[in-house]
């Protein structure tokens, strides 16, 4: 049993942290719009969709004008990820504008509403879309990189097996990396990101420090859409296959990786991503074997959410989380 | 600016309500017109069922075509014996409510002595509880869920074969032709998927072969590779799969990524382009299995295929050849009803010349009803994807075993 659980290992790691990484970047989108609005912005998981859709099309306009072939893949690739970051952060932002700001008063319940409203539209609008230029909403993507390397893992040691790794994936963990970093230079570093940081901290206040509120929320929106619309070519790449319900599900989890790296945080949500990825994969890959078969790969999800619960009745506030104190 | 908008909108709804509308009260009319111009002479009439209209149009409109080749076959044969054929094309939608209420609509007309129907198991299964109550024998030409013969209604019966036999049939496509020994089956939980896993499953075990995972996914998920890590250690020479086409294709390229190279296969849900759209060149190699055989590889296919081409201007569909060999059956039966008499026969008494069929030469298939209207003929394909490009190339063809 553990010796079986060990030989595929390496390979559950690879997919595991390439899932993970998707997660992690969309978390990223969660964690942000909570720390400074505190709403959990629902749609965020149909904005990850949209980027999906819109990357996918750039792709067929490429293609049919004949760039691809002139062109090196990665700037390809580079390029399509470009417009699907613009598309999805105006798209962020006009979601905020229409959806979000008028109820910005309103109880949290009403904007929770407003966010599972603005996803459905959403989902429909590019069903319709996609049904209207290609006549089936399952659409697939073509790939730009298929090259598959073989890891020879068992020359190394007879405990593992070889494992295979695609390009994509390898490009999934660069990109997904460097937008990491990036943010988190951003947020740390620039006087932009001391903005955000002093926003969420305390609006009102913020507010009379001269900083326009504002514009800092309109910000959050943009990055935190561009990153998870950069998420949705990725995820198109690496699974080749899109339709307008995958936001759903990925969303839901995503949220829970938020949830677990403590929201708010954005270190943190990184985490949680990683973290959840790679369990969901060794679940299904393993929960067969260790169970003795009574549990298959189809109850990952389950495993995975369990985790989250007993994280969160131990650790309430997430792994990187700090505790809030209630003012008195 | 404002209103003059919403004024459009509103007209543009209007003209469409209208227009569906429109659309009913013609395919409606077309219907009632028929019994209007009957009036006089001796007639038979034999509806069809299936959907004209949404996503299934194609081959709904296929099985109508179908049965209407037949009868004009045979309607030179009736006029001699002094009857008018006549077909009554009724609309299902593929909606379980609309056959029912066609059913009715049908049951009252007393001139109409079979059903040719329907394409989808869950309209057949409703629908026929009604053609039992006025005992207007159906046959279908398509539907394939074992519920709808189990029931042992008296008045249906099916030219295909069951679903409870489509995966026996690809165990022994697996093990006798593609040699597997150990194989690892991966199902989607849905009705469909399992119940076709478990029946491969087990008549797989039955033969020898060893089964190595039986592993579930879920419908929606894009990320198979945890499954597919299972698979791979397991190293198996044959992979089942009991689900749709979306899952499938996916799980097909990323086996390939994952390099295990055994062949994939799957029920009659891969029969369809979108599987190669998805799986891509991947493709290439994978089987699935049909209860609709190739048409241009029968004895008449190919003179039957010129025929049909040339009466409606399309290429058949699949159920096509079904639907005209139902049509056949049926059109027998009231033959050996009537008898010597002169009299147009009674429904029960076509109802249980139906059921008597056998040994029926079709062109697609031999007709033999067993004693709850299954076809004993029925066969099971095997296709493969030579290329990418659908459809597959029929591989096998295997019967049913002997009851």
């Amino acid at each position: 049993m553990f010796s079986s659980i060990l030989q595929t290992l390496p390979q559950v790691l690879i997919d595991g942290l390439a899932l993970g990484a998707i997660y992690a970047v969309v978390a990223l989108g969660y964690t942000m719009v909570y720390g400074i609005l505190e709403l959990i912005n629902f749609a965020h998981g149909e904005i990850f969709m949209t980027g999906a859709f819109v990357g996918t099309a750039v792709l067929f306009g490429f293609q049919g004008a004949g760039w691809l072939t002139g062109m090196p893949a990665w700037l390809s690739y580079l390029l399509i990820i470009l417009i699907a970051m613009l598309v999805t952060g105006a798209l962020g932002v006009g979601i905020e504008r229409v959806a979000y700001r008028p109820l910005r008063k309103a109880p949290k319940l009403i904007l929770l509403i407003s966010a599972f409203g603005v996803s459905f539209v959403l989902q429909d609008v590019i069903r319709f879309i996609a049904e209207l230029k290609t006549g089936n909403y399952i659409i697939s993507t073509p790939q730009l990189f298929d090259q598959r390397y073989q890891l020879p893992l068992s020359s190394i040691s007879s405990w593992f097996t070889d494992a295979s790794v695609k390009a994509n994936t390898l490009f999934i963990f660069v990109i997904a990396i460097l937008l990491m970093i990036g943010l988190d230079i951003f947020v740390n570093r620039t006087k932009w990101g001391g903005a955000m940081r002093a926003v969420a901290q305390d609006r009102e206040t913020a507010s009379l420090m001269s900083i326009n509120v504002n514009k800092v929320i309109v910000l959050t929106f943009f990055i935190g859409s561009a990153l998870g619309g950069s998420t949705g070519v990725l995820f198109a790449q690496q699974y080749g296959t899109i339709d307008p319900y995958i936001g759903f599900i990925l969303g839901l989890k995503a949220f829970t990786a938020a949830v677990l790296g403590g929201i708010g945080n954005i270190r943190g949500a990184m985490f949680g991503g990683i973290v959840l990825g790679v369990l969901e994969m060794f679940a299904s890959s393993n929960l067969g074997i260790l169970t003795g078969g009574n549990f298959g790969a189809e109850y990952k999800d389950v495993f995975a959410f369990m985790i989250l619960i007993i994280v969160l009745i131990f650790k309430p506030e997430g792994i990187f989380g700090k505790a809030i104190k209630e003012k008195v | 600016m404002r209103s003059k908008w919403s004024g459009l909108m509103i007209a543009a709804l209007i003209t469409g309500l209208l227009a569906g509308c429109g659309n009913g009260a013609t395919s409606s009319s077309g219907a009632s017109g028929g019994s209007t111009a009957s009036t006089g002479g001796k007639v038979i009439k034999i509806a069809t069922q299936s959907p004209l209209s949404g996503g299934s149009s194609i081959q709904g409109e296929a099985i109508k075509l179908g049965a209407q080749m037949s009868m004009e076959d045979h309607k030179e044969e009736f006029t001699k014996l002094g009857y008018s054929l006549e077909l009554v094309p009724y609309d299902d939608q593929g909606d379980p409510k609309k056959g029912v209420a066609n059913a009715e609509l049908i049951g009252a007309d007393q001139q109409v002595l079979g059903v040719i129907g329907h394409l989808n198991s869950g309209v057949s299964i409703p629908s026929s509880v009604v053609y039992e109550k006025y005992n207007i024998p159906m046959i279908s030409p398509a539907s394939t869920a074992t519920e709808l013969t189990d029931r042992k209604l008296k008045v249906v019966n099916r030219v295909v074969a069951r679903d409870d036999f489509q995966g026996p049939a690809a165990a022994e496509y697996a093990i006798k032709t593609a040699g597997a020994k150990n194989i690892f089956i991966i199902q989607d939980k849905t009705a469909y998927g399992q119940g076709l896993a478990e029946a491969f499953r087990d008549a797989a075990q039955a033969q020898g072969a060893t089964i190595s995972g039986y592993e579930g996914i879920t419908v929606g998920e894009k990320d198979f590779n945890g499954v597919l890590n299972i698979a791979a250690t397991q190293k198996p020479d044959f992979i089942f799969f009991g689900g749709l086409y979306a899952e499938a294709g996916l799980l097909i390229k990323q086996a390939r990524d994952k390099g295990i190279t055994a062949p994939i296969m799957g029920g009659d849900a891969l029969d369809s382009s979108g599987l190669v759209d998805i799986a891509g060149a991947d493709v290439k190699g994978a089987l699935y299995s049909s209860v609709a055989g190739d048409i241009s590889k029968l004895p008449d296919g190919q003179e039957w295929t010129a025929r049909y081409k040339e009466a409606f201007g399309k290429n058949p569909e699949g159920y096509s050849v079904y639907a005209y060999d139902s049509m056949s059956v049926m059109l027998e039966a009231i033959k050996t009803a009537m008898g010597s008499g002169t009299e147009a026969p009674a429904r029960d008494a076509v109802r249980d010349a139906v059921r008597a069929t056998k040994d029926f030469e079709g062109v697609a298939t031999k007709v033999s009803f067993d004693d709850i209207g299954d076809n004993a003929y029925a066969k099971v394909f095997i296709y493969k994807f030579a290329d990418a490009t659908y459809p597959g190339s029929l591989e096998a063809e295997i019967a049913q075993p002997a009851k």
